[in-house]
């Protein structure tokens, strides 16, 4: 199908596109990679695209003291090529493989996926996973939100209306910090049936899985067990996973579990 | 703001000036306004790779772009491709690997080919598969297709 009709703006600066985007019938164009085929679904169809993509101040990765900045327009390619998220970010540049194909990742932002809050999608948990931090900005200033604050239910975000994201940062990679990335999914690029972003540091762990609620989650429970059968066990009590077309919320605990195995001992071993 | 716009983009190396509605994606406006039906139009929600083309030297959804978008972008298709000789190798291969049936497919499978190959000259068959893994070929379920990559990898 063929997007209905509507208004496009490219504004050059954050001011005039914050303005813009105030409208209650506008929305923000940036990768297009999911807002087009919605269009093209005709599930969406807002008045006004607001097209973000030359906002200078959205776009770069930096390493800025203990943080990696990413702007909110980096691609998924420019992260995967980045030498500061391969340094300083591994598990970013572990889940970036994973994020479709080759001519999406070349269009699709980090910003984007983060403000869509996919519930199957690997930057939020990846977000949820290294504490990492969000920059947003509005018609009336910029404020900073935790990752664990942000996502809020199945394509829900702490984002207010008119409230566009600027740019994501998460901290680097200490010494005596590990991470591990695992997703399962049909075919190489897929959505994921389950998948799972995994950090450990001094006696700490965070598991964050994706594909397995209505939301990227946190597994409290399994972070806190004792050893590799307790935390399988505790999964049970921080995931009940929806059914998809063709897994039932058992097969999906279960699979969740194989990646908590899979990740454990990556967890324990130095780099 | 406006729902159609002036739009220049530079189209197989020839520079194109049109009036664009701003709904009209990529691979509609080369197929319709320019007549390139090299491209072709699969799922229109980026599934399938059908529509595969070149925006400032990357691989593109000509579904999931506006041809707005493309102002002051160079663009790449099939035809272009196939008319400087940048595909011939791989398209003797395909040819020669019978790497098509119907051929809908096949020019996204190229450009996603020759993609792979001009950011990693020799891949392995584990790589060809993830490289190509965004182009759906109903026909010749794969196999034909990564041996007639790994034809022009193995022999230039």
């Amino acid at each position: 199908m063929k997007a209905p009709s509507f208004a496009y703006a490219k504004p050059r600066a954050l001011e005039e596109a914050l303005a813009l985007l105030s409208r209650a019938e506008a929305k923000a164009l940036a990768g297009g990679q999911s807002l087009i085929p919605s269009l093209n679904m005709r599930l969406s169809a807002p008045e006004l695209l607001v097209d973000i993509t030359g906002l200078e101040a959205l776009k770069g990765i930096r390493l800025e003291q203990d943080v990696v900045r990413i702007g909110a327009l980096a691609t998924h390619a420019e992260i995967e090529r980045s030498e500061a998220v391969a340094k300083h970010v591994p598990l970013l540049a572990e889940a970036v493989q994973h994020v479709a194909h080759p001519a999406i990742r070349n269009r699709g932002t980090i910003g984007g996926s983060l403000a869509l809050a996919d519930p199957a999608a690997e930057y939020p948990a990846c977000a949820l996973a290294l504490d990492a931090t969000l920059v947003v900005a509005g018609t009336e200033g910029r404020r900073q939100v935790k990752a664990t604050e942000f996502f809020k239910g199945l394509f829900e975000t702490a984002l207010r209306p008119g409230e566009l994201i600027v740019a994501v940062e998460f901290p680097a990679q200490l010494k005596d910090q590990r991470t591990a990335f695992a997703e399962l999914a049909r075919r190489h690029g897929d959505y994921a049936i389950v998948g799972l972003a995994a950090f450990a540091a001094n006696g700490t762990k965070r598991f964050a899985f994706f594909g397995a609620a209505d939301r990227a989650v946190l597994a409290r429970h399994a972070a806190q067990a004792k050893d590799l059968e307790a935390a399988k066990q505790a999964l049970a009590k921080d995931l009940q996973p929806p059914a998809d077309l063709y897994h039932s919320p058992a097969t999906k605990l279960h699979l969740a579990r194989v990646l908590l195995e899979r990740t454990w001992n990556r967890l324990s071993t130095p780099r | 703001m406006e729902q159609a716009l002036d739009t220049t983009l530079t189209v197989n190396g020839q520079s194109v000036t049109r009036r664009i509605p701003a709904r009209m994606n990529l691979v509609d406006f080369l197929r319709e306004e320019l007549g390139l039906t090299g491209s072709h139009v699969g799922c229109e929600h980026g599934v399938c790779g059908a529509c595969t083309v070149r925006v400032n030297g990357e691989i593109v959804r000509g579904c999931l772009m506006l041809a707005v978008q493309a102002d002051g972008c160079a663009v790449e298709t099939i035809e272009g491709l196939s008319d400087s000789g940048e595909l011939a190798k791989l398209q003797k291969a395909f040819h020669e690997k019978n790497a098509l049936q119907c051929g809908f497919c096949t020019p996204g499978m190229l450009l996603a080919a020759r993609d792979l190959l001009k950011r990693n000259p020799k891949p392995d068959r584990e790589q060809i598969r993830a490289h190509i893994s965004g182009n759906y070929c109903r026909c010749t379920g794969y196999q034909a297709i990564v041996d007639a990559i790994e034809e022009v990898v193995a022999h230039g």
